[in-house]
């Protein structure tokens, strides 16, 4: 981690710190507060997503970063000088937005050249890095063609190359590929990441769509209401969510109700379960969420000894192409609260060997280190 | 960094970022471009005011003094509303502007209908003929009306012995000018229509009919709407054509102009201004609220309509364009014929005699020749500045108070008639204490007043045609580091080419055309040909009148010609990447 001695650190202790920090930041429409005291730090070379539903101020976020629409309150550091008060033209930044924003009266040579021009390179030069730009991005023959002559995907590439020009130390992407179909999208994912990699640029997407961020990120940042949910790797996110939020808006999850018994246990229904996870600071006798992933329900070679296991019935099963997404409902379940079904997936092996269909019953267990514990809302 | 280290740094930087920063608000640095965007803005907004609204309040504050410029409060209007001579011209205003606009609302529906939704051979031909009365004055129409039906008219028998000098021939002429106002906006709302609603609806077994009241009259109300206010708001502000044929019919407009070039009395002139202005102003609130309204009333799935050959249908939309096409047409020939005659009605031989106008009254070919330079100002000037304006309040950063008056200032000459601001001119700019006084009876303040005067509807097309334009195309050259009018050079303006040729145009034909403004500010060395028009017609000089009013038409449609040329030209060679 370097930072320049001409800005020397502001805090005390910096020697850890990012390329890329955020300290407090806030955000007001009116009385409308899209960002609410956001802190994040994001290291030199760094995959950063920012994921949540729309609405959660990802977008607001990254605009203040850039410098487009600037923050309320709160301070921005980009390697170590304070750019918080700056208009975009005085940051170091390149962007690539949804819409591409392609100069459409220019052709993708002009567009790439763009901002080496304002630089007054040497003709030569500007050529030259063109060219290895298109090359960069799998365009080596577009350069003379203008944008609406190009697919979606390959704009998309265009516009990339357009904020790769001027080596930015920091690329910003507002929902890069969510115009795209969804083949050129799962394509261009994989090229960008590469791309990422290869440079070695700070990187932060914005992002509604999970799939993208897991596969993408370094790290994701999940937000929500204007405040960050959970910060980590695509791992961390999924297997052990901070909140309920998190865990519904990754992926699927179960949410049951439940009591916490005793330390580490919790009671769902009749069962009482063994929580490897602990119950998440919760009392005996408090009220909870259980969250279990459908993918993690086990229903092969469970009697009735082994722990965390219950009897259910398939209520429905729904065919998913890889698999088979069930819909059950807990044994003794009384009828009245027939809302309380729970969601496993099956995979095709499974629906064979043991011959699961509609209305079958079953022993199923939710393993003890699958199981997390949330608050009751 | 583990979870553990963000997490502490999240800590921390609450801790030391609320100690330091919390509670006082990030203020903006202001970049190069932000001033130089600001400093143009506030200096257009500044032109408007000097320009717009200090010459109103001028105008209104003169309305409430007395000749010595006492103020003597309502006075002026207690007088005014005790002669009746003078209110009775409301009441004519009101009466031959709702008739007009019924009458031009109802023709115009009607052919809009046909030119979009029948498949009636020529639709592009009608469309053509029915666009030209905007090349003329409206002076033109009257006219012709006075060769048709005047005292020596060739149709007077027509009018069964009713005069053509008064309401007859104002609502005539007047719905001749208006037509292509209406149509256009007409043609734009019925253009606009989804497909899949009259599938629905021939689905249900709806009849043509029914289908015409509950899918098309609503889908068009809005445009119905919005024509009928500019058409009201036309005629009843224009001053042209009844001067020309209204006879003895006063009416506001022509009330100002006596009162104030007949009888030198600003004072009631500018009462006048006040009560024209009152019809005016509520005509454009109501409007507004409409085009609001009016906004995403197509959603971008819908599919366009393609009319139907049908036999009956086509011929009888046929049968109406070809009359009201030949109406039009009839009027410009009649102009065209009656300045081509050497002395109507006794020596019927055809000569270029109307056209020597260095004989007559008027300023001669002089006054041509300024309103070609005058017209070339108003169109060189008017769009750059008001392409300008329009670009800073749409694409600039932040100022959000300033942009908002600015749109406001945008909007507002729309709300006011040529004659009163005219007037309003005089007011102001003739004060020997004015700065701006070394303007007046000047070559520039005619320009000035015409920028102004069409000031909205250029503003409203640049906005358009800006909005179309993606609004990140600022944020990506600020982050290449390039200035914003680099961009706007080689990006915005090339874009907006088409638009920008559109105002160009608008701003020349106008300003050949207009006689409402100019009338009050010209000087012998500035006369302009719509108001040697006016002057002629007045001497009595009819002939050469209508030479002038056809020297018009010639020169718009030449411009027009060009321009048509320029932008297929233009379109061909820059907008390359129009095309796939």
């Amino acid at each position: 981690m370097t930072m320049t001695t001409m800005n020397p650190p502001q805090t005390d202790d910096l020697s850890g710190a990012g390329y890329l920090r955020i300290e407090n930041l806030s955000k007001m429409f009116g009385v409308f507060a899209a960002l609410k005291s956001i802190s994040l730090e994001i290291r030199e070379g760094e995959f950063v997503c920012f994921l949540g539903p729309s609405g959660c101020g990802k977008t607001t976020l990254l605009r203040a970063i850039a410098g487009l629409d600037i923050q309320t309150n709160g301070s921005i550091f980009q390697a170590g000088r304070d750019i918080s008060r700056l208009p975009p033209s005085e940051r170091d930044f390149g962007i690539v937005f949804q819409s591409y924003a392609l100069f459409p009266n220019l052709t993708v040579s002009k567009n790439i050249a763009y901002g080496l021009e304002s630089r007054r390179m040497p003709r030569a030069a500007i050529a030259a890095r063109v060219m290895e730009l298109l090359q960069l991005v799998g365009l080596p023959d577009s350069g003379e063609k203008y944008p609406s002559q190009l697919s979606g995907g390959q704009q998309q590439r265009v516009a990339l190359a357009r904020a790769l020009a001027t080596s930015p130390g920091l690329l910003l992407l507002d929902e890069p590929l969510s115009a795209l179909d969804a083949r050129v999208r799962v394509h261009l994912r994989h090229e960008i990441k590469h791309l990422q990699r290869r440079l070695g640029i700070t990187t932060i997407m914005v992002t509604h769509d999970q799939e993208e961020a897991l596969t993408m990120a370094d790290r994701i940042v999940v937000m929500n209401h204007g405040v960050i949910e959970q910060v980590g790797t695509a791992t961390e996110i999924y297997r052990d969510p901070a909140s309920a939020f998190v865990a519904d808006f990754i992926g699927t999850m179960n949410f049951l109700p439940g009591v916490v018994t005793r330390p580490g246990r919790v009671a769902f229904g009749g069962v009482e379960l063994d929580c490897a996870g602990g119950v998440n600071g919760f009392a005996a006798g408090t009220p909870v969420t259980i969250a279990v992933r459908p993918e993690d329900v086990s229903i092969r070679n469970i009697d009735g000894s082994k722990s965390n296991s219950f009897a259910a019935q398939i209520l429905e099963m729904e065919f998913l192409g890889s698999f088979y997404r069930g819909t059950l409902i807990a044994a003794g379940t009384p009828a009245d609260a027939a809302g309380e079904t729970l969601t496993a997936d099956f995979s095709i092996n499974a629906v064979r060997d043991l011959g699961l269909a509609d209305g079958m019953s079953l022993s199923i267990a939710f393993p003890p280190d699958c199981i997390r514990v949330f608050e009751r809302q | 960094m583990t979870q553990a280290t963000i997490d502490a740094t999240i800590a921390r930087g609450a801790a030391q970022g609320v100690a330091r920063r919390g509670g006082r608000g990030v203020k903006p640095k202001l970049g190069r471009d932000d001033w130089i965007m600001r400093s143009a803005m506030v200096l257009i907004a500044a032109f408007l005011v000097v320009a717009l609204v200090l010459p109103l309040y001028t105008m209104l504050s003169k309305s409430v003094q007395d000749k010595a410029g006492e103020f003597i409060g309502l006075t002026n209007y207690a007088q005014y509303f005790g002669t009746p001579a003078l209110f009775a011209s409301i009441y004519n205003s009101l009466f031959v502007a709702v008739i007009s606009t019924v009458v031009t609302i109802s023709l115009a529906f009607f052919y809009a209908y046909a030119l979009t939704r029948s498949c009636m051979p020529g639709r592009s031909l009608f469309r053509g003929i029915a666009l030209i009365p905007i090349l003329a004055p409206s002076l033109l129409p009257g006219i012709s009306l006075v060769y048709l039906f005047g005292n020596q008219g060739m149709l007077k028998e027509l009018l069964f012995g009713h005069s053509i000098y008064g309401p007859i021939g104002i609502v005539m002429a007047s719905v001749f000018f208006t037509f292509p106002h209406a149509l256009m906006i007409l043609v734009t709302a019925l253009s606009i229509s989804d497909a899949r609603l009259y599938e629905a609806a021939t689905a249900l077994r709806a009849s043509r009919m029914r289908i015409f009241f509950t899918v098309t009259l609503p889908a068009a109300k809005y445009g119905l709407i919005s024509a009928a206010f500019v058409v009201f708001t036309l005629v009843i502000t224009d001053f042209g054509v009844p001067k020309v044929i209204g006879g003895q019919y006063d009416v506001l407009a022509t009330d100002i102009y006596k009162q104030v070039i007949g009888q030198q009395n600003f004072e009631m002139g500018a009462v006048v201004s006040v009560v024209l202005l009152i019809p005016a102003v509520i005509a454009f609130i109501v409007d507004r609220i409409i085009q609001r309204r009016q906004v995403a009333q197509l959603s971008a799935r819908a599919v366009p309509l393609e009319p139907k050959p049908s036999r009956r249908f086509d011929a009888t939309m046929l049968a109406f364009c070809a009359v009201v096409g030949f109406l039009i047409v009839g009027i410009l020939g009649v102009a065209m014929f009656a300045s081509l005659i050497t002395y109507w009605p006794y020596d019927l031989s055809l000569s270029f005699r109307n056209y020597r106008f260095d004989l007559m009254d008027g300023g001669g070919w002089e006054s041509y020749w300024n309103s070609i330079e005058m017209a070339s100002w108003a169109a060189l000037i008017g769009t750059a500045v008001i392409f300008c304006g329009a670009y800073f309040v749409e694409k600039g950063r932040g100022f959000a108070a300033g942009r908002v008056l600015f749109q406001l200032l945008a909007i507002l000459p729309l709300a006011v008639p040529g004659l009163v601001l005219g007037l309003a001119y005089i007011f102001f700019f003739n004060k020997p204490t004015n700065p701006f006084n070394f303007l007046y009876g000047t070559m520039a303040i005619l320009v000035i007043s015409t920028i102004v005067h069409f000031y909205t509807v250029s503003h409203l097309t640049a906005v358009t045609a800006l909005k179309q334009m993606d609004p990140e195309f600022e944020a990506v050259s600020a982050s290449l580091k390039a200035p914003f009018y680099k961009t706007f050079w080689r990006v915005t303006v090339p874009v907006c080419m088409p638009a920008i040729l559109d105002i160009s145009i608008y701003l020349f034909v106008n300003a050949m055309t207009t006689v409402s403004a100019v009338v009050f500010l010209y000087s012998a060395d500035t006369t302009l040909a719509s108001v040697a028009v006016l002057n002629m017609d007045d001497a009595g000089d009819i002939a050469p009148a209508a030479a002038m009013a056809m020297m018009i038409v010639y020169t718009s449609a030449a411009v027009r010609l060009v321009h048509a040329l320029a932008t297929r030209g233009l379109a061909r060679r820059t907008q390359a990447w129009r095309r796939r």
